[in-house]
């Protein structure tokens, strides 16, 4: 017996697997991604009685080994990899009570692979709800293996399913079904032509275009000089295997299952009748997303000031503890706020996995899905699109995050390139403050005309996200299988360890992933305006106190004007004022210059970099906006911050791509730097124009 | 009577008869989508797509242009 046990959990989506992954591990569980794709792979330790352990790894539910998504490919990929280092000792078939029979199809596939394998039957805590019984004896002979009847919400039958997974060596390795019989003579001369192979393994490789390990694919590169049948054959002959498996299951149940429809009791009818109404469902929803949209918004405003006050403090206490120079200025203005900057977004991240996955596990997602797909798909985008769509007015990385259960590759892709178009909440600040400059304080049936510029810009914001989402459709040509068939699985109480570990695991994958970006980013940030060439920015100092001696000025007021000075002259200084020519015509200056700069790091430190750019040491809002109303266009002439102007500027902020996080999320969910490069400069390059043509016509 | 699955009502109940169409997904199939299984719509979004079916016990939302592939015969008109 080796020292470890591989183990694959293998099973239909909502069976409880990741609940029975979750009972096996605990907190032992690592989550990465399988190499070259963006598919979660998770894995985790268990620890079996004599001191043996079990490597688990949850594959990707499926309903067959017929793959028609990545996710799905991965399972048969490890399933067909004998040299694959995580090829399973033993495959567990998770499968829901009660839904045994589509359950139990996936589990004839995988025993005709010839591993040993293992049927969990979860969730039998509803088998008396639902007045179903079973034979296990009867059906542990007919289906060739040991059957671990569980209830990971009772928490029983998990020490059995150890045991098992613990003597896997003892299990039968037959097959249930002889899929051969399909049709005899191909498969006879398959048989022939590769006498060292799998038969089923064989049928597999031809009906499915799997990327197999490289020497597993040398063994059976032969298989292409095999086609003697066409697609529409190979389909036809995958639906007799479906059929026949299932003729067998129907034959297994009919003398080990007994279902009293007397005794079920079903709430899912009631409940459908209200969530999918057509003018109820989507009620209630709306009344779900306002809670989703207040928790998001003002729950986690707490948590985020506290943070912003704990590293703001920290950094000031670093600066005054540690001797002075350039290594505790790049720790203090640096290193610190980077992390505060990744900090700070936690709070909304864990809410908002909070809701999702709680909508997830109840089964309510899926009826999103079925309510919206109508609408969604006139834009090219699916059903599930709705989710991340209405995440990204919070912030666009867990938005991103979300898109992953969305199945047909091109509907998430352009989830994904089009959801940093929504508001988020770093686009908020800016707004306001510009809002407050430049849009006069009158009111229109009621509505002051600030509140209707902010709403208005809410509704561009997603009006772009459709509109490109339409347009993306038209251009992409990707080939997808876009079909849509959603399992509306029964109402479930969430249970909470699962929902807590979700919660924990995304905020983790943020934190460690988007987070070393932000940082590297923020410290980049940093030296660029803390250094200068030159003697105007190394001299800083002595040109102001010589320029302003005869003016009485304060010690404090002194500072600001040699920040300012050497910022101006400082290597991000420099830049803005090489740009300026290019956004002059936008009706921005130099130090708007910088501040757009800079935001391309983070919308948000807009106003932070204003703040320092015009000598004003405090963040205090009313100061900078004084400040920026008193700013004179150097060309002009006129306030800088006027109508024209500011307009341009709003929509800049609202088409930009701004936030460094946001790229690399999507880089690493589309596992390429094609996308996010065609983000930044199609959305960046739209702003622009938009903004030029704006200035233009309103000056 | 002979219909195809788009033309189910809501309350009305079937049984499949064909799914031999390439239009039909094999996943589909797999979930109990097979002939001789019984039909029943829960629910429609509106303009009638997607589709809430209760298929053989399982329950799945398709859209329009696949259930138009789907034969049955509609045991209770």
């Amino acid at each position: 017996m080796p020292k470890q046990i591989n183990v694959a959990l293998i099973g239909n989506p909502n069976t409880g697997k990741t609940s029975v992954f979750n009972a096996l591990t605990g907190l032992n569980q690592k989550v990465g991604n399988y190499p070259g794709i963006t598919v979660e792979k998770k894995e985790g330790v268990c620890k079996l009685p004599r001191g043996v352990k079990a490597h688990i790894i949850d594959l990707p539910g499926t309903y067959s080994l017929n793959a028609s998504s990545l996710d799905e490919n991965v399972v048969i990929e490890l399933l067909l990899n004998k040299n694959d280092k995580d090829f399973p000792d033993v495959a567990v078939v998770v499968s829901d009570v009660e839904n045994l029979k589509r359950n139990l199809l996936l589990y004839t596939q995988i025993k005709d692979l010839e591993i040993p394998t293992i049927l969990a039957i979860n969730m039998s805590d509803r088998m008396v709800y639902k007045g179903i019984q079973l034979d296990i004896p009867l059906l542990e002979k007919e289906l060739k293996t040991k059957i671990a009847l569980i209830s990971t919400r009772k928490n029983k039958g998990i020490d059995q399913l150890k045991e098992l997974i613990l003597n896997f060596n003892d299990l039968s390795t037959k097959p249930c079904v002889n899929a051969s019989e399909i049709d005899p003579n191909y498969f006879d001369d398959l048989r022939k032509t590769f006498p060292n192979q799998l038969l089923y393994k064989l049928w597999l490789v031809i009906t499915q275009d799997v990327n197999f390990g490289k020497t597993d694919r040398n063994e059976i590169d032969a298989i292409n000089s095999f086609k003697t049948k066409s697609k529409t054959d190979l389909k036809r002959l995958q639906q007799k295997e479906t059929i026949k498996r299932y003729q067998f299951i129907n034959n297994t149940l009919k003398k080990g299952q007994t279902i009293d429809l007397k005794s079920a009791k079903d709430l899912r009818i009631k409940l459908d009748r209200i969530l999918t109404h057509k003018v109820w469902g989507y009620l209630i929803f709306f009344v779900i997303l306002l809670t989703i949209f207040q928790a998001i918004y003002d729950w986690s405003s707490v948590p985020m000031d506290f943070i912003d006050t704990v590293f703001a403090s920290f950094s000031e206490w670093t600066k005054n503890s540690l001797p002075q120079g350039a290594f505790t200025n790049l720790i203090a203005e640096g290193i610190i706020p980077g992390l505060g900057g990744i900090v700070i977004f936690i709070p909304q991240i864990a809410f908002l996995f909070l809701f999702i996955s709680v909508l997830e596990e109840s089964g309510y997602m899926s009826r999103v899905v079925f309510l919206m797909d109508r609408i969604m798909r006139r834009f090219g985008l699916s059903g599930k699109s709705i989710v991340p769509l209405i995440s990204g007015t919070a912030c666009a990385i867990p938005a991103i995050m979300a898109t992953r259960n969305i199945e047909s590759w091109k509907e998430r892709l352009i989830t994904i390139l089009v959801t940093p178009f929504t508001t988020c909440s770093a686009r908020l600040p800016v707004y306001l403050i510009i809002i407050a400059l430049v849009i006069p304080e009158g009111r229109f049936i009621g509505l002051s005309y600030q509140a209707l510029t902010l709403m208005l810009l809410y509704l561009i914001g997603f009006g772009a996200a459709i509109f490109s989402a339409w347009l993306l459709n038209k251009i992409l040509n990707i080939k997808s299988k876009t079909f849509f068939v959603v399992e509306m699985p029964n109402y479930k109480l969430p249970l909470f360890k699962n929902v807590a570990l979700t919660v924990i695991e995304k905020t983790k994958s943020f934190v460690f992933g988007a987070g070393k970006i932000i940082l590297a980013i923020s410290i980049v940030l940093w030296f660029l305006a803390s250094y200068g060439p030159g003697e105007d920015f190394n001299n800083a100092e002595n040109i102001i106190t010589t320029e302003y001696a005869s003016q009485n000025l304060s010690a404090d007021e002194l500072q600001q004007k040699i920040a300012s000075h050497k910022l101006e002259h400082s290597f991000i200084g420099i830049a803005g004022h090489a740009i300026e020519p290019a956004i002059r015509p936008l009706g921005y200056d130099w130090k708007i210059g910088i501040a757009i700069v800079s935001s391309f790091a983070a919308r948000e430190v807009f106003v932070g970099t204003l703040a320092t750019i015009y000598s004003v040491g405090s963040d205090e809002e009313e100061t900078i906006k004084n400040r920026m109303a008193g700013e004179v266009n150097p060309i002009l002439g006129g306030p800088l911050f006027n109508f024209a102007s500011g307009i341009s500027l709003l929509l800049f902020y609202a088409f930009a791509m701004q936030c460094m996080s946001t790229l690399a999320i999507v880089k690493r969910e589309t596992n390429s730097w094609k996308w996010p490069t065609l983000q930044l400069f199609i959305m960046s390059g739209f702003a622009y124009i938009v903004a030029l043509i704006a200035f233009q016509v309103l000056k | 009577m002979k219909a195809t699955l788009a033309d189910i009502k809501r309350g009305q109940q079937g049984i499949i008869t064909d799914v031999s169409s390439i239009h039909i997904p094999l996943k589909l199939l797999e979930m109990g989508c097979l002939p001789g299984n019984s039909v029943e719509l829960v629910q429609v979004a509106p303009f009638a797509d997607p589709m809430y079916l209760n298929i053989n016990g399982t329950h799945l939302a398709i859209r329009k242009e696949t259930a138009i592939h789907i034969l049955i015969e509609i045991t209770n008109a």
